[in-house]
Order: structure tokens, then C-alpha cells, then sequence
């Protein structure tokens, strides 16, 4: 029953972060009326040509050389021909003989630490395609062409992932790569970042690939995981069942958490590819690859492996501050502020993050900056407020009431240190419970407590419990 | 070289055209002389020359990442055939992915 | 006025003697009067030219004329205009009116050159006799039952009998210089690369390039020095230099080689013609240009390759009209396969369908390295032959058509018979060479023509002989009867 092999491939397509189509001059930004950000270029009206977005090969080339791959130079964009209302030209321009990037690997880690390289086949640019909307049209369809030409790098790994989870974690890994270079946000509900999954089985010990499957357009770490893990098992029944498994694409169903077969076109898909004569061989200098080189941010693997050692954080606070390069950037920049680094790792991951993902409207960044985080860090690494009392200030800094220190004085929510105040509601403790004293003195350490809650209620809440029973542990010795 | 009519409908759907039997039969006809005709260039010796893409051996010149290109929506969607609230309308298309 | 050239127009503009809108108002009327028969413009721009025509003279008088200011001329109706009706000579475009300019027709504007009309055309320009036009087919005014050639037929026949000064043209296979052979004009397809093709609707993006129709060839010049440079819309446009042509027409011919390959004068061409090509030929050997035999051994194999590849492209390029945001669209489209297939089938004429056929077939599967693949290979086999070819000789000399203007549907019945006319035209488009058509002595009252070709972006040498011939004989300058 267990003889079976799963073999994974990922295509995976991410949204490269330009201002400008990669054909065309119109905006890429997310989110505009229809058809308000389709030019004369993205209709393909007649006699229209395109050219190229500089940004788009820039931002491949970076691509190439953080996942050690061949910039191949030159580079060819080819047409894919093929009819759909939301394709406008009646051709995708794409790259199919000579891509950009051609090989590479990257190392991904698994949820018990263990670490795999997975290899890369090629990546490619190519313009996105228009949105049909279904709903609402009366039994038609609606085109709205703002996403047509927007640019797009296809990134095909080898046939190498054996598990739905490794699948997950290259598809977690990439987008690290991704968004740490600054070449795609990222953004999965918007599919910024996308995938299609290759997945079939074959007897373990086989040498050839069993038939696949094709998962289409799946938007995230979770249902990538779980589509698969759908797919393998009705495989493997399948296989057992003695049917043989149809090469098919299919479409995962978060809903019902199944695969279901998409519709058969009529007429097989002949693409016809061949090099698009409107635009002419893409030459990367070795120049520019150098200086791109030199210029390529740290991605994730040795950032965490620097955030351990630099800051001796744990694997696990810095496996969560690396998924992200922002969380990454905002970490070190809070403590480049002064802030302790522990301190603020575990601020960050925990309050922070907690109240990044409670508000309901969708925060691309957090209102309080990495310095003004500092300053409250620091009160608390100082003792002047409690930890309760550093989350109240937080939220009223998350509601733009203010710094810190001011929060801090307005709420008098300041700390009574080892000052005066302290020393009296101590006395005032001891004085007014002897007999407590005396049973403490003789080995009964448990009142402690007790007394700590004296005071604090003494104190109105503003002492900080932990210096109130280093104190009181001292006077009720020495008395 | 005779094309079968099987082909012929085969390139038709491909290219999205609709011939009639009597333009099936004449297409037949007419694309079988011509691929006939570029018989002959299976005769050049080709060998080690690369099939070539263009008249010119230049690069390709790059266009700056900037957005210059104004929502002209009215004027792009006054010439077409329909067009309502900014968007374009076609037959239901059911196979959505 | 009719009988002078673009450049002796222009010099009366600037010397006073004629207004811009008494020019262009004698041209709107010789269309009026005499394109009934001729059947050249698809459409007229009769106000909007009388309005750039007033603007021109107003730019006069106020000093601000450059050298074309006011001076009328017709674009083929492949150029888009923005405002006016973009036809193609197509059912499917017959309703577009374009949203932008393309950008030679920007750059003759700024120079203040006055707008007709768009003239007549084969079909997305697919066609060697302009019968494939939805707007019926142009007669040559020459002899109105003869074809005036293609696909720029329009534009050839309208120079020719003098409706317009000067036209635009475009040239995929020859659809400048055949046509211009076949009306007895001066025709001249520049470097491809050298004119932006952004806003000219695209037949084979790899072959295609924007030139123009004249009388003369210091027209042509004139001319071109507006249309040619880079553009940075067309990433196939070159940023090489644009010489003052009108100057360098004036290179003498004295020590220049010209290459004639005997592949050119083979039996397919009709010994009239030859006759007139060489005494073309005489003339330049008698102004002094030494004269050399060359060979161009696999040019016989251009024709084929270049259908392919031609089709190929256009298979994809009009893959785009699909009727969804512009053009036409069938009526009451069942779902979204009979919306394409019979907007399409319905919108494209006989020879359209006919390539785009072909191109499908020649770029699927199986078949692209047996056409398309071996097609671009041979090309590179012609190139080469050039290539070698200039190493020796300055230009070279060849006929333009093998044969003189056909009868109006005496060719119709058979593509490839109509593909063969092309054939000395065809392999200079493959190179992506300039190539330069000029009249020459007529055979039985039907004009004829001689053909330049020069290497890379030397169009200027091309213009200087073929100004050199025009300085002996009278050819260009003659204007079909009926249209005196």
C-alpha cells in the first residue's frame, strides 16, 4: 500500500513589482475601475507595437542570480497563440526556447527542521491577461483588460518534491525569495502570487513519471498543501482500483476541499510558439549583471541565520521574522532604535502581529514605527511601565494617541520604581501583617505571594511585580 | 502534397474561421497548391544555418518603468462593438479558470 | 499645377504663387472629377484637409512654414489617422475609426503636410493587384480594364494620375515598387527599420515597412527625410542617423559599380521589360557607374520562403480582431466560438483567410520546422547572398514585376501564379534591404519600370541614380491620358 512515490512539480507565476505594463506604458497598480488602465497597446489596437519595460528583465536577472541560475543573454520573448476574449493581442507574448533564467535551486526546510534542494528549471517573463467577470451580466460575460500586459515571472521547478508538505515549503520559500528581493509584493489574495501544481505517482524504485495532473491557479501555502494531499490520495485509489489516471487539469475547491476536472476545450491547444518579430533578442550586459550582483538584498535562509547569531534569537523567532523581509526590516530597525533585540522579537511576534492581523481593515504596514516602538521597548526593558501596562500604551500608540512617554505620563502609568513610594508600601505591608512575617521568617516561602499582592493593591497596580518581590524578599530577610 | 478535409477544418477552428462547404472544397484546393509550391524549399542546403528572426541584427532597446500612457476608456470603448459600463460584453464564456 | 512635382509645389507654396488651399482645393476637385473611375481613395477628407491646408497658410504668413508646409498628399488606409476611418481595405476595420495617429502620419503633419484622403488598398495589404480590397479594386489609369498592382494600388494609381501629389505606402513583398511599376511612378521601400511601422496596421511585422509613392525621386527624398528615424514606439526602429537625402542626391554616379544578378533576368521576365530595364542600365553605365555581373544563387527559393513566413505572421498578427473591442462583429453571436469564427470569417476577405490559413498550418505542430523554421533559414541563405553581393558592387539593378499590368481578374483564380509576380520584389524584403522603383520606357502604352537595391540604409545612393536617370529622361513625368 505504501510502495508509492509522489512526484511534484510547481509552476509557480509572481507578479513583478513595476509601475508600468511590460509592453506598455499604463499603470499596474491594483484595484483601478475596468479598463481604466488599458492602453491602446493592451487593446492591441491595429498597429500597435510593444515595447519593453526595462524593470521586468532587471527585476528576472535579480531572480536569476539569488536562486544561482544562468542569465541567459540573449533572451527571446516568443508569441503563444492561442483565442480568448481575455488575451487581446489574440497571442500571449511570452518566452518559450530561450527564457531569461534557465536552471537554479533553492533549499527549502520542512517542518522538522530537515532541509531539501529542490532544482529549477527555467523562469520566464510574460504579460498577464485580462479578468472575465461571470456574475451579473445577464448570461454574458464582461472583459476588463486591466491586468492584461501586467508582467509576470513564470518560475517551473524540476519534477523534485516528493510530499504535498515539500510542496508548500518551496512554495513558501520562493515567496520569501520574491518579496525579499522587492520584485513581487507577494500579495496572494490578489494573486500576486500563484501557482500551478504538476503532481503524479509511480511505484517507488520507478524510474519514469507517472501521468499527471495539473492543479490550476492555486492562491495559497495552505490549499497548495491540501489540494495536493487531496490529489495524491485519489491517485493512489485510483491506481490501487486499477484505473488509470487521466492527464488532466484540474481545479481545487477550498470549499469542498476537492479537486474537480475543469472543462475539456473542444479543439486541443496548438500554440503554435515562435518568436515574436515586433521585438527583438533582449541582451543582459555582464555589466549590469555584475552591479545587480552587488546590489541583491540578503534573502531569507541567511538572514535567519544572521538574526540567530547576531541577536541570539531562538530558530523559531527568526524563522517567523524572516517570513517576511518587512517583519525582518522592522525587527532590526527597532533595535537599531535602542530597543533590546529579544525584547523586541518577542513584541513583534507576539502584540504586534496580534494586532496587525485583529484589525478587520487590511494594514499593508504597522501605524507605529519601528523607533516609537523602540521607545516603549525601552521603558519596559527599564522598568518603567509593566508589560500590561506596555500594551495599553501600545494600542493607544496603535490609535495615534501619541509617543510612548507621553502615553506613559498622560495614563500615569509610569512604574513606581525602587523609590520612595515603593519602600513605604512595603513597610506599610509588613507593619500591618506580623504574624505573616513572623511564619514567612520561619520557612514559609509560599507568602511571598501573598505580600506581592499586598503591595501591588497598596501601589493601585503601578508597581512592577517583579521589583516588588525582589524588595520584599530582601526587607522581610533583613528585618 | 493533397490536404485532407479533416485538416483543413482542423486549421479552421485553430485560426477561428468558419468556412462553408463550397470554401472548404476551395481551400482544399488552393492550400494544397500552395503548400506544393513551398515544397521547393525543402531542396536548400540549410545545413548549419540558423533559421533567422529578423532583417536586422540589433537588440532590443528598453522603455524606462514609467507610466505615461492617460485612461482614455471613453475613446478606446466608443469603437467597440459593445461596450457597457467600461466593460467589454461577450457571449457567456463557461469554461472560467 | 498637376504636372509638377511634390518639390516644385512646394517651392510655389514658398515662393507665393499658390496657396495651400487653392493646392489642396484643385486636388479635393481631381478627386471629385476623376477617382469615380479610378476608385484610389477609400476615403476623402475634403474639410479636414481645407482646415490643416488654412493652418498651413496661416504658418506661412506667420513665417513658421518648414519646406513641405501646405504641400497635400493621401496615406494608404493601412496608416492609422486618428479621428478618421481606418479601413485596411477590410470589412472587418470598415468601421474603425482610430483612436490614434501612427506616427509617420504624426511626423508629416508636424512637417504641415495636408491630408486628402486614405487611399485604396489590397486587403490588410495581401495582394499583388489591389483585387482584394472590400472597397472594390483600383483600375490602373493607364488603361482603366488593367490592374495598377498592389497592395499600395491605391496609392500608385492616385499619383499616377496626379489626384495627389505624393502618397504614403507600405511594402511587405513589393507593394510599394509593383505597383508603382505598374502605374508608372517612383516607389521607394526603405531599410527595414528606417520608418517606424508604429500605426501601421500590421501584415508580417518582419517584413513590413512604411515608405511612399512620388512622382520623382527627389520627392521620394523629400519625403523620406520626414517619415525616416527612430522611433521609440517601434522597437524594430533603428537609431541610425538621417542624412539629408535632398543633398545627396546630388552624388555623382561617375565610379559607382552596379550589380546585375542573373537570377534576376531569367526567362520569367518578359523580354519587353528587359529591354527597358537595361537601357536603364545603359543610361548609368553612361553617366559613368561600371557595371558587374553578379549572382544571387538563392534567390529562385525567395518566393516560397516568403509566403511562409508572410503567412506565418499574419496567421498571429490578425489574430487580434476577434470582434470583441473594436471592428467588426457578427450579429447575434450564439457563444463565444461563433462570436470569433464568424466575426472573423465574415469580416476577412477570400485571400485573407486564404494566408491566415496557411500561416496557421505552417506554425502547428509537425509542420513548423518543415515550413516556418526551413522558411527562416533559407532567408538567412538570402541575406548572405546580399551580404556577399555588396562586398562587390555599390547597387544593384533588376527588374521590378516580370510582367506588365494584368488584366483585372485575369489572375484571380490562381495564388500562386499571383504570388510569382512578386518574385524580383519579394527577396529585398527578406534581407530587409532598401529597394527604389522607377518608370522606365513603357511597352505598348503601359509603363514599366527599373529597381534599385541598395545595402543598409543607403537609401540616399538609390535616390542619387535614380534622380541621375530622371535628370535624362522623362518617364516619371509623363501623366496617363485621360487624366492630362
Amino acid at each position: 500500500m505504501s510502495e508509492w512515490e509522489t512526484v511534484i512539480g510547481l509552476e509557480i507565476h509572481t507578479q513583478l513589482s513595476t509601475r508600468s505594463k511590460l509592453f506598455s506604458a499604463a499603470s499596474t497598480q491594483y484595484g483601478a475601475e475596468p479598463n481604466r488602465q488599458a492602453c491602446g497597446i493592451d487593446l492591441a489596437l491595429p498597429g500597435v507595437l510593444p515595447v519593453v519595460n526595462r524593470e521586468a528583465i532587471r527585476m528576472a536577472v535579480m531572480f536569476g542570480l539569488a536562486v544561482g541560475a544562468k542569465v541567459r543573454t540573449p533572451c527571446v520573448f516568443a508569441r503563444k497563440n492561442y483565442f480568448y476574449p481575455d488575451l487581446p493581442r489574440g497571442y500571449q507574448i511570452s518566452q518559450y526556447e530561450l527564457p531569461i533564467v534557465e536552471g537554479g535551486e533553492v533549499e527549502i526546510e520542512l517542518q522538522d527542521g530537515s532541509h531539501r534542494r529542490i532544482e529549477l528549471t527555467r523562469a520566464h517573463l510574460e504579460e498577464d491577461a485580462g479578468k472575465l467577470l461571470h456574475e451579473g451580466y445577464a448570461g454574458e460575460s464582461a472583459v476588463d483588460l486591466n491586468r492584461a500586459g501586467v508582467p509576470l515571472m513564470e518560475i517551473v521547478s524540476e519534477p523534485q518534491m516528493r510530499s504535498p508538505e515539500e510542496a508548500s515549503a518551496y512554495m513558501r520559500t520562493l515567496h520569501g525569495i520574491v518579496t525579499f528581493l522587492g520584485i513581487c509584493d507577494g500579495n496572494m489574495e490578489q494573486g500576486s502570487f500563484r501557482c500551478d501544481a504538476n503532481i503524479s505517482m509511480r511505484q517507488k524504485g520507478e524510474k519514469e513519471l507517472g501521468v499527471k495532473v495539473e492543479l490550476k491557479n492555486i492562491n495559497s501555502f495552505r490549499f497548495v498543501e491540501r489540494a495536493l494531499r487531496y490529489e495524491q490520495q485519489r491517485q493512489i485509489d485510483a491506481l490501487e482500483s486499477g484505473k488509470p489516471i487521466i492527464q488532466e487539469t484540474r481545479q481545487y475547491d477550498p470549499g469542498t476541499d476537492r479537486t474537480r476536472p475543469m472543462r475539456v476545450k473542444e479543439y486541443a491547444d496548438d500554440y503554435r510558439y515562435f518568436p515574436d518579430p515586433d521585438l527583438l533578442p533582449v541582451v543582459v550586459d555582464e555589466s549590469i549583471q555584475v552591479e545587480l550582483a552587488k546590489s541583491l538584498p540578503e534573502l531569507p535562509q541567511a538572514r535567519k541565520t544572521r538574526l540567530i547569531k547576531q541577536y541570539a534569537l531562538s530558530a523559531d523567532l527568526a524563522a517567523v521574522l524572516v517570513q517576511s523581509r518587512q517583519w525582518a526590516d522592522y525587527f532590526e530597525a527597532t533595535v537599531e532604535a535602542g530597543a533590546g533585540a529579544s525584547t523586541t522579537a518577542r513584541w513583534i511576534t507576539g502584540e504586534v502581529f496580534a494586532r496587525m492581523h485583529k484589525d478587520s481593515t487590511e494594514l499593508a504596514e504597522p501605524p507605529v514605527s519601528a523607533n516609537s516602538l523602540a521607545q516603549l521597548l525601552k521603558c519596559i526593558d527599564s522598568s518603567v511601565v509593566s508589560n500590561s501596562a506596555a500594551k495599553e500604551v501600545l494600542a493607544a500608540m496603535w490609535k495615534g494617541e501619541g509617543e510612548a512617554e507621553e502615553i506613559i505620563e498622560a495614563r500615569g502609568l509610569r512604574q513606581v520604581g525602587a523609590g520612595a513610594d515603593l519602600d513605604q508600601w512595603i513597610d506599610q505591608v509588613i507593619e500591618a501583617h506580623p504574624d505573616e512575617v513572623e511564619q514567612y521568617r520561619g520557612g514559609k516561602d509560599r507568602l511571598l505571594g501573598f505580600f506581592v499582592g499586598q503591595v501591588m493593591k497598596a501601589s493601585g497596580g503601578k508597581a512592577d511585580p517583579k521589583q516588588v518581590s525582589e524588595q520584599l524578599r530582601i526587607k522581610l530577610q533583613s528585618g | 502534397m493533397d490536404l485532407t478535409a479533416e485538416t483543413v477544418r482542423g486549421i479552421a477552428k485553430l485560426a477561428r474561421l468558419r468556412p462553408n462547404p463550397e470554401e472548404e472544397q476551395r481551400l482544399i484546393q488552393d492550400l494544397s497548391a500552395i503548400l506544393e509550391f513551398f515544397a521547393q524549399l525543402s531542396e536548400a542546403e540549410v545545413d548549419g544555418i540558423e533559421p533567422m528572426a529578423h532583417p536586422l541584427e540589433v537588440d532590443q532597446r528598453m522603455r524606462e518603468d514609467e507610466v505615461t500612457e492617460p485612461d482614455r476608456r471613453e475613446d478606446y470603448q466608443e469603437i467597440a462593438p459593445d461596450a457597457r459600463e467600461g466593460l467589454y460584453r461577450v457571449p457567456a464564456v463557461l469554461d472560467s479558470d | 499645377m498637376h504636372e509638377q512635382t511634390l518639390l516644385e509645389q512646394a517651392q510655389a507654396l514658398q515662393d507665393g504663387e499658390v496657396s495651400s488651399v487653392e493646392l489642396t482645393q484643385f486636388y479635393l476637385n481631381r478627386i471629385q472629377a476623376h477617382d469615380e473611375s479610378l476608385n484610389s481613395f477609400v476615403t476623402v477628407t475634403g474639410a479636414q484637409a481645407l482646415a490643416q491646408a488654412e493652418a498651413a497658410d496661416r504658418a506661412r504668413s506667420a513665417s513658421e512654414a518648414g519646406p513641405l508646409t501646405g504641400v497635400p498628399l493621401a496615406h494608404k488606409d493601412i496608416f492609422c489617422t486618428r479621428g478618421v476611418r481606418t479601413t485596411c481595405g477590410s470589412r472587418m476595420l470598415d468601421n474603425f475609426v482610430s483612436p490614434y495617429d501612427a506616427t509617420v502620419v504624426e511626423r508629416l503633419q508636424a512637417a504641415g503636410m495636408v491630408m486628402l484622403g486614405k487611399t485604396n488598398m489590397d486587403e490588410f495589404a495581401m495582394g499583388s493587384s489591389n483585387e482584394n480590397s472590400y472597397y472594390g479594386p483600383v483600375h490602373n489609369p493607364w488603361d482603366s480594364e488593367r490592374v495598377p498592382g498592389g497592395s499600395s494600388g491605391g496609392s500608385a494609381a492616385a499619383v499616377a494620375a496626379r489626384l495627389a501629389p505624393a502618397a504614403t505606402a507600405t511594402d511587405t513583398g513589393g507593394s510599394i515598387r509593383q505597383p508603382a511599376t505598374f502605374c508608372g511612378v517612383t516607389g521607394l521601400k526603405p531599410t527595414y527599420g528606417r520608418v517606424s511601422r508604429f500605426g501601421m496596421v500590421a501584415y508580417a511585422s518582419s517584413l513590413d515597412q512604411g515608405g511612399m509613392l512620388g512622382v520623382s525621386a527627389e520627392d521620394c527624398a523629400a519625403l523620406l527625410g520626414t517619415m525616416a528615424g527612430f522611433d521609440s514606439r517601434d522597437s524594430t526602429s533603428v537609431d541610425h542617423p538621417v542624412p539629408d537625402y535632398q543633398k545627396e542626391l546630388k552624388q555623382p554616379v561617375d565610379g559607382l559599380s552596379l550589380g546585375l544578378p542573373k537570377e534576376f533576368f531569367d526567362d520569367r521576365l518578359d523580354a519587353r521589360i528587359r529591354a527597358s530595364v537595361e537601357e536603364a542600365v545603359a543610361a548609368w553605365e553612361g553617366q559613368g557607374a561600371q557595371l558587374v555581373e553578379i549572382s544571387l544563387p538563392n534567390l529562385p527559393l525567395a518566393t516560397p520562403a516568403y509566403y511562409v513566413i508572410a503567412s506565418a505572421e499574419c496567421s498571429s498578427n490578425l489574430a487580434r480582431y476577434d470582434g470583441v473591442r473594436y471592428g467588426h462583429r457578427c450579429a447575434d453571436p450564439e457563444d463565444l466560438e461563433d462570436l470569433f469564427c464568424r466575426s472573423r470569417e465574415e469580416g476577412f476577405g477570400a485571400e485573407v483567410r486564404r494566408r491566415i490559413m496557411i500561416g496557421t498550418y505552417a506554425l502547428s505542430a509537425g509542420y513548423r520546422e518543415a515550413y516556418y523554421d526551413q522558411a527562416r533559414r533559407v532567408r538567412q541563405l538570402i541575406r548572405r547572398d546580399f551580404q556577399q553581393a555588396f562586398e562587390k558592387v555599390d547597387a544593384i539593378a533588376a527588374p521590378v514585376s516580370p510582367v506588365l499590368p494584368f488584366r483585372l481578374g485575369e489572375k484571380t483564380q490562381d495564388p500562386v501564379a499571383m504570388y510569382l509576380i512578386d518574385c524580383y520584389t519579394i527577396p529585398v524584403n527578406l534581407a530587409g534591404l532598401p529597394g527604389l522603383s522607377l518608370p522606365a520606357r513603357p511597352v505598348d502604352g503601359l509603363p514599366t519600370g527599373v529597381q534599385l537595391i541598395g545595402n543598409y540604409f543607403d537609401e540616399a545612393r538609390l535616390l542619387g541614380l535614380g534622380a541621375a536617370w530622371q535628370r535624362e529622361t522623362d518617364w516619371h513625368r509623363q501623366v496617363p491620358p485621360g487624366f492630362a
